[in-house]
């Protein structure tokens, strides 16, 4: 992108040496009410308990888990749309995790979020032009004349028409709109972009399309990533690092290739072997789909120690009795787990 | 913790699916068309769409938002108000015309002959009543039993679709289920009238993959046990790998390629369905750069003249005489093989899909 504009007065500080995003023990606990003879008691839900994350310069990590695991929960953490309960968040080596709004506001130009749904994340009564000049106004990206030219310029940047700026959300499909919170998010020229779900919404084809421009802003641009899905695959394409959690905490951690080629993590394996496989169709062989038993039991009261040991095959007492900490069991991969090893043979069927 | 703890997972592996012989069929549509006025113009969902399914037989309907795979299967349920949709054509169920069929014969055949799951659990189960007592009223809509035999078979079905504690679980409501648990309680509706045809519409669209796996398997069980014919609407080429038998790409209302799933998943013919598998990041092997296809599905209010995907075709300049622009292309097989049919004027597809398409397959 070539822009000529100026970069805003930046009010960031940053610890030389220090990663570009750093979550130490991060916990999110929100109040809950109890029902009826409990409704005095105070119950927290624990949607996020103690996650360490870091992020480095221009690199993509991707975040996987089934519904309620908490990662969306740290999406809205890193990009502080929460306050955390617990930890810290060192954006640069500062710590951002209890800012006060005003300070924080040079840190949310860097940190940008793209959400799930472009029918509800875009306000279906201001113009495209007016949604991603705001982000510009906002943080005194350009000055007064120089927005128009900028907002198209954006536009252009993201796949979309530039004289269609002056159009309402509602005259745009779902991947053009997903292109308009690309453009939104673009617009503040961040460093960090949180990505929850982006594709999720799409169809198949526009899903592609979409992923396509999100490499090539993160190869043309060098933005670092958080890229959040439930879809194993499209994390796999897209991330260089994929972090599994389970019931507000991080399980597994690893480079792409050993996530998905030697899962440690017993709930990892579970994941994996649980994805339906196109490959059959070519002559794959059906994979040995591991059968967890019960549900994620509830964030309120979740089991003691290992969190993951009441639907684990593995589990002995000291599961129950000592909490597995995030440790390296091969290279850059750390696992949470009393007996992580890798499975006997691949999971994932080679594809001849 | 219980003995199941023995330090090895249990495993299930989905058997590949045995070819049913090709029995009569139970569900037939003959030149389905469904059509909605609207202040902007005719909407047409579904342009002349014929398939059938036997018994014992799934059939995945695929396709992206507006292709027509919601509305056609509605139509085979006689869902659609007849004051707003014109629907044109045969459906027939077990012989039975559903097309024009009058609103008492539709209520004793839904339900009973024919069911149907629907993709979101939360809204499709009513929020006020026990989980039960939805189930046994569509018992007792088919059949003239008492309250207690209803709610016993009540009590059978939830055991049945792997509810644990069926006698406690039937008298609770659908809040306290988990997002699987309902999607099992839907199924156990569905299916507490043993119907020879099961619709499941995008069933585990909503679910987490560990979810969907066993809801996937419980459906193919279930079928088994009840011998029924299940169209499964999904757009999750994977889902359909693993549990169809044969495979209906529709294309802006229209049937773009039918046949068994292992020859449209494994060589397909139509250049739509190229795009689809493009479009597909891989499990395994080194990530490739994915081949989205250009520009966006059709409005339904203006469908392009002749092939209806030719905006988005890579291949039309490969076709003489702007057939592809002015010639819709009729539904037919292609190559010698007789058990499918694609809709498209490209010459030896084959081919082309083997020398091109397949080598950037990711």
């Amino acid at each position: 992108m070539t822009a000529a504009t100026t970069p805003a007065k930046s009010g960031v500080r940053s610890v030389p040496g220090a990663p570009l995003l750093e979550l130490d023990g991060v916990k999110m606990h929100f109040k809950a009410k109890g029902d009826g003879l409990l409704a005095r008691k105070t119950q927290w839900v624990q949607a996020v308990d103690g996650v360490d994350l870091t992020v480095s310069p221009g690199e993509t990590i991707g975040l996987v888990g089934e519904s309620g695991c908490g990662k969306s929960t740290t999406a809205r953490l890193i990009t502080r749309l929460l306050e955390p309960t617990a930890g810290e968040i060192r954006y640069q080596g500062v710590d951002i995790a209890h800012m006060s709004e005003r300070k924080l506001r040079p840190y949310r130009r860097e940190i940008q979020l793209i959400f799930q749904d472009p029918y509800s994340s875009l306000n279906p009564r201001h113009t495209v032009g007016t949604i991603v000049g705001t982000a510009l106004r906002t943080h005194g990206m350009v000055a007064k004349s120089g927005e128009l030219a900028r907002v198209q310029e954006l536009l252009e940047v993201v796949g979309l028409n530039p004289e269609h700026y002056n159009r309402y959300p509602h005259e745009f499909s779902g991947g053009q709109r997903q292109r308009i919170g690309i453009a939104r998010a673009l617009a503040a020229r961040p460093k960090i972009i949180v990505a929850d779900e982006p594709v999720s919404a799409l169809d198949v084809s526009i899903q592609a399309q979409v992923m396509n421009l999100l490499e090539s802003l993160r190869q043309e641009l060098g933005i670092a990533f958080v890229f959040i899905a439930h879809d194993l695959g499209v994390v796999r394409h897209f991330c260089d690092r994929v972090a599994v959690m389970y019931l507000g905490r991080v399980v597994e951690e690893g480079p792409r290739d050993a996530l998905y080629e030697k899962p440690q993590h017993p709930y990892t394996q579970a994941l994996l072997s649980a994805v339906p496989d196109i490959g059959v169709v070519r002559g794959v062989p059906p994979k040995n789909r591991i059968r967890l038993v019960g549900d994620v039991p509830s964030p309120v009261d979740p089991p003691s120690g290992c969190r993951f040991r009441t639907r684990c095959w593995k589990a002995q007492d000291i599961c129950a009795t000592e909490d597995p900490a995030l440790i390296e069991r091969a290279p850059a991969q750390r696992v949470a787990c009393h007996f992580a090893e890798p499975p006997a043979e691949s999971i994932l069927a080679e594809t001849a | 913790m219980s003995d199941q703890t023995t330090g090895v997972p249990q495993t299930v592996t989905r058997a590949p699916r045995e070819a049913a012989a090709g029995e009569e069929a139970y569900l037939e549509v003959t030149d389905l068309q469904v059509q909605f006025p609207t202040a902007d113009g005719l909407v047409r969902a579904v342009q002349g769409l014929s398939y059938s399914v036997p018994l014992r037989r799934t059939l995945a309907i695929v396709g992206e938002s507006g292709s027509g795979k919601s509305v056609s299967s509605m139509a085979v349920l006689g869902l659609h108000d007849r004051r707003v949709a014109r629907i044109t054509g045969s459906i027939k169920v077990g012989g039975r015309e559903v097309v024009n069929m009058s609103d008492k014969d539709l209520e004793g055949f839904r339900g009973g002959d024919a069911a149907m799951i629907f993709q979101d659990p939360q809204s499709s189960l009513h929020p006020y009543f026990t989980v039960g007592s939805q189930i046994m009223e569509s018992y007792r809509a088919h059949n003239n039993v008492s309250k207690r035999a209803a709610k016993e078979r009540a009590i059978d079905m939830l055991g049945r679709v792997g509810i644990p504690n069926p006698r406690r679980r039937v008298d609770q409501y659908p809040h306290e289920f988990s997002g699987g648990m309902r999607q099992r309680a839907m199924i156990a509706m569905a299916l507490v009238n043993d119907p020879k045809l099961l619709i499941a519409d995008e069933p585990t669209t909503a679910l987490d993959v560990t979810v969907q796996a066993q809801i996937l398997d419980l459906i193919a069980d279930l079928q088994r046990d009840f011998g029924s014919a299940v169209v499964f609407i999904t757009h999750d080429l994977g889902v359909v790998a693993e549990i169809a038998d044969d495979i209906l790409v529709m294309y802006a209302g229209t049937a773009v390629e039918h046949g068994p799933v292992n020859k449209i998943l494994g060589e397909p013919l139509h250049p739509y369905a190229w795009g689809l598998l493009e479009s597909i990041p891989a499990l395994t092997g080194e990530p490739q750069p994915l081949h989205p296809i250009p520009g966006t599905p059709p409005s339904l209010l203006a469908v392009p003249s002749g092939c209806p995907f030719h905006p988005r075709c890579e291949f039309k300049d490969r076709v003489p005489d702007d057939w592809c622009t002015t010639l819709r292309p009729d539904l037919i097989p292609r190559t010698a093989d007789l058990g499918r049919t694609s809709r498209c004027h490209l010459k030896e597809p084959d081919k082309v899909f083997e020398t091109e398409v397949l080598p950037r397959l990711p």
